[in-house]
């Protein structure tokens, strides 16, 4: 049973991850992972190709449901609640933890669509209370003046920047509690991933995050805790600040400093 | 360098043979479809849209035929494209792993190669056999059979074709698969499934051999679908087979309107699919 | 370490964040109720789908079963000797197999050793010799001669090119063959026009474009990189066609030639029409015979008795087990091409 790391005691913490293990089949792929992610802050997983980071993140939503022969065992806490339990309102869950994916996923529906799409799962609003939704979750994804006059053309006719912002506004409209980013910005420019850089660190302070990347400046630009990965294991976890410039692990500090990876 | 002009030859000579058989094959195209258009124009009167199948020696048309081929290929395609795209949507998503969708899948490309003959053997022991008559009922059964595989295999390679991320995007959301499929997966696979569909009406129209048996035949015009119904395809190969020269001219005409009828719907599905893809 | 590691505060000018709040909590109680009424409906849509896979397979199930039961009388009736016996005498209510299954065999050959070759051919003409504007056209060309109707084969061919065969092509044959040894009684007998030679030629026809299409997208599996290797060594474009490409879709090649041979197999309405009609199994390749498809087609409303018709239905569940065969095999070779491009 490995210790939770306790990095800051007076911070609330939204979810728990103690003693994870998951299986892809037969094979392990994480290794009794315990971590937790603190309530409106940024939490970045970083490591090698292969070390687990998005396998991890997918467990968060138990989006690995969706595929046969995987399947997780230990705890995940999400305000206390085990979201491994077998009893698990799977779709209650995703729509309190939210995604955004590698590859900008609009749907094949006009942009109001796209947001209102969700929103009208789950609350039944006027015409205007919806308009006004809408028009929110583009603000705050800083894509409501780029788009706002063409609101009933096709999502996919935006770039792809835009529309990576298109689906992080789509998650953030049905007000989730938490939102995980899976390398949101690999597939994009460099301009616009610093516009979406700018927006995690805004949409942090009314949300939890989570965000996988492979480019650590980015994770030391964007996050408030990082956890560095490696083939599986968590290796250390810690303020990004301390791990970046005083790591304590060596392999940690190999990985940071370019001996590997 | 005589090895290299050998094979240079042997280049030359392959590629002219390859042209040769193309320009051969077309060529075929350009006879059927000449001789169909003149030997069936010839007998394009409005009298064919508004008169019954005449008896041999007295002139008349192929109304009942059109209709009762209308009636029975309509009854047939409702039937069998519900049945395929639940099941084509099952082989996708839900059972996308399990063991009874590889079982229906190779099953369902059988069915899908299958002699039509067959199909009417089947329809005819199980329906005709069982009732004592032919039924236009049971032609469209025969018809609504053959649609199945075409639509089962459509859907499930559209739906297949859905990216990952799309659907877990959805899911994501909080959303559950069916409520996925309905708003997100069928909208992206619209076009193809739309094409699929087409496609297996056009294939179902010129069938006949399932229609022998099943929906027989009817000289004159009814509306009781459970007595045998005309059809273009079984009046075809009734006329064409006989030894009267109205009754031949009324086949090629019958036989022109069946081609068109499949050709635009072929175009048709094409064009839809082309499009699809330019999204 | 440099600046760039870290965390920068950044100003809000980017988005007005003001306006999305900490979501209500109370609205959890609510999406619960939601998304138990949509539980229900998957739970409802999953076993429709389900129950439709099932149903599938079902009547597949059924084909084959009616098949059987159909044929009992005659199975109990004639036994093995079905498959033995040429005579064909519904007045004796004797029945053999042979002459259907021969004019079978000789014509799904025949058609395949014409649209086989030919059928490559346009294909390697499609991928590799067609100047680009054409393609398209050429394409589509071929695929409306699969889209036809194959009543329509039928009948052109009955009118069309029976007649002329026996005006011009059939005298030539015989008369060209007449002294040499198997060829004349290959080619013997009276030009009747009609025949299994016909027959052949029909099939070949329709079996064309299918054998074309899928050795095109078969063709297509090939990496281009694969191909620009060839010719980067100085192949000639038949080399790359023969030292590459067809070893490379070797399999899936003959899977779409399985293919069409399973569609001639079972083409009745083609053939009909120009087969004759005669139950005999005859050497001339210009002589009329029968088809089990065509038997049937022509026979089977006008059979009196139990017997006759078992008889037929018989003779349907010959050929539903031997395309069945056909096109189990075909359908394994292609999967075997499908997964080595990867697909």
């Amino acid at each position: 049973m490995t210790a939770m790391p306790v990095v800051e005691a007076n911070i609330p913490t939204k979810v728990s991850v103690r003693d994870l293990d998951f299986f892809y089949g037969q094979s392990r792929a994480l290794k009794s992972i315990s971590l937790p992610l603190y309530t409106n802050k940024v939490t970045a997983f970083i490591g090698p190709s292969g070390c687990g980071k998005s396998t991890l993140l997918r467990i968060l939503n138990r989006m690995y449901d969706l595929y046969p022969r995987q399947h997780a065992e230990g705890e995940v806490l999400l305000d206390g609640e085990n979201i491994l339990d077998p009893g698990i309102d799977l779709n209650l869950l995703r729509s309190r933890v939210g995604m955004v994916f590698q590859k900008p996923t609009p749907f094949p529906m006009s942009i109001y669509d796209n947001i209102a799409f969700g929103i009208r799962l789950y609350e039944k609003l006027s015409r205007s209370e919806l308009d006004g939704r809408v028009e929110a979750a583009l603000r705050g994804a800083a894509l409501w003046d780029e788009v706002r006059d063409k609101l009933h053309t096709s999502g996919l006719g935006l770039s792809g920047g835009q529309q990576q912002r298109l689906c992080i506004a789509r998650t953030v409209a049905i007000h989730p509690e938490v939102i995980l980013f899976d390398e949101p910005c690999s597939a994009l420019d460099p301009i616009s991933t610093a516009k979406i850089e700018e927006l995690i660190d805004e949409l942090s302070e009314h949300y939890t995050i989570a965000i996988v990347t492979h480019n650590m400046q980015q994770a030391a630009r964007v996050s408030d805790f990082t956890a560095f990965m490696y083939l599986g294991d968590l290796v250390e976890f810690g303020e990004t600040n301390n791990l970046f410039t005083a790591p304590q692990n060596k392999k940690t500090q190999d990985y940071i400093t370019g001996r590997f990876g | 360098m005589s090895l290299y002009s050998s094979r240079r030859r042997t280049n030359v000579l392959a590629t002219a043979l390859c042209w040769t058989g193309t320009i051969f094959g077309l060529a075929w195209l350009v006879l059927i479809l000449g001789a169909l258009i003149y030997e069936g124009a010839r007998g394009l009167t409005p009298a064919v849209f508004t008169e019954m199948t005449p008896p041999p020696g007295a002139t008349g048309g192929l109304l009942n035929a059109i209709a009762g081929s209308l009636v029975m290929t309509t009854i047939g395609v409702l039937l069998g494209t519900p049945l395929g795209m639940l099941a084509g949507t099952y082989m996708a998503e839900y059972g996308r792993y399990s063991k009874l969708t590889m079982v229906v899948r190779f099953i369902n490309d059988i069915l899908l190669s299958a002699p039509s003959i067959v199909v009417g053997l089947f329809v005819y022991t199980v329906v005709v056999a069982q009732v004592g008559h032919f039924s236009g009922i049971a032609g469209a059964l025969a018809l609504g059979v053959l649609v199945v595989p075409v639509v089962v295999r459509t859907t499930e390679d559209m739906l297949l074709l859905v990216p990952s991320p799309l659907r877990e995007a959805a899911a994501a959301l909080g959303l559950p698969r069916s409520h996925m499929l309905m708003r997100v997966a069928y909208r992206a696979a619209k076009s193809g499934i739309v094409t699929g569909v087409l496609l297996a009406i056009a294939r179902v129209s010129g069938e006949t051999a399932p229609l022998l048996f099943t929906s027989l035949n009817n000289q004159f015009w009814s509306t009781d679908l459970n007595a045998p119904v005309s059809s273009l395809p079984v009046v075809i190969f009734q006329f064409a087979l006989s030894p009267y020269k109205d009754w031949q001219q009324l086949a090629w005409t019958g036989a022109l309107l069946v081609t068109i009828a499949v050709l635009l719907l072929s175009i048709t599905a094409r064009a839809l699919s082309s499009q699809g893809k330019h999204k | 370490m440099e600046a760039g590691f870290n965390r920068q505060t950044r100003d809000n000018s980017v988005s007005d964040l003001a306006i999305i709040e900490a979501p209500p909590r109370a609205a959890e109680v609510d999406r619960g109720k939601v998304l138990g009424r949509m539980a229900l409906f998957d739970f409802i849509f999953h076993n429709l789908t389900r129950a439709s896979a099932v149903l599938v397979l079902l009547i597949l199930g059924g084909v084959i079963f009616s098949l059987i039961y159909g044929s009992l009388p005659a199975i109990q009736a004639f036994g093995f000797g079905f498959l033995t016996t040429e005579s064909w005498n519904p007045v004796t209510e004797k029945f053999g197999a042979v002459a259907p299954i021969y004019g079978t065999l000789v014509t799904s050959t025949i058609a395949m050793v014409i649209a086989v070759p030919l059928g490559l051919g346009i294909a390697i003409f499609l991928t590799e010799l067609c100047p680009h504007a054409l393609r398209r056209p050429i394409g589509v060309a071929i695929e409306l001669l699969a889209g036809i109707p194959s009543i329509i084969y039928g009948i052109w061919g009955l009118f069309v090119l029976a007649p002329f065969l026996q005006q011009h092509v059939q005298p030539a044959l015989i008369s060209l063959t007449g002294d040499i040894p198997v060829l004349s009684s290959l080619f013997a007998g009276p030009p009747y026009g009609i025949g299994m030679l016909t027959a052949g030629f029909i099939l070949a026809i329709m079996v064309l474009p299918f054998i074309t299409s899928i050795s095109r997208d078969v063709f297509d599996t090939v990496p281009p990189v694969l191909k620009e290797a060839a010719s980067g060594v100085g192949c000639t474009t038949w080399e790359v066609m023969r030292y590459v490409v067809i070893p490379y879709t070797r399999v899936g090649v003959i899977g779409g030639v399985m293919l069409g041979l399973g569609r001639a197999l079972g083409e009745t309405m083609a053939v009909t029409f120009v087969i004759g009609n005669a139950h005999r199994v005859s050497s001339s390749l210009l002589a009329p015979g029968t088809t089990i498809s065509a038997t049937i087609a022509n026979e089977f409303t006008e059979a009196v008795g139990d017997l006759y018709t078992s008889a037929l239905i018989e003779l349907g569940l010959i050929l539903f087990v031997i395309t069945f065969f056909v096109l189990a095999a075909a359908r394994f070779m292609l999967m075997r091409i499908e997964q080595k491009s990867g697909a």
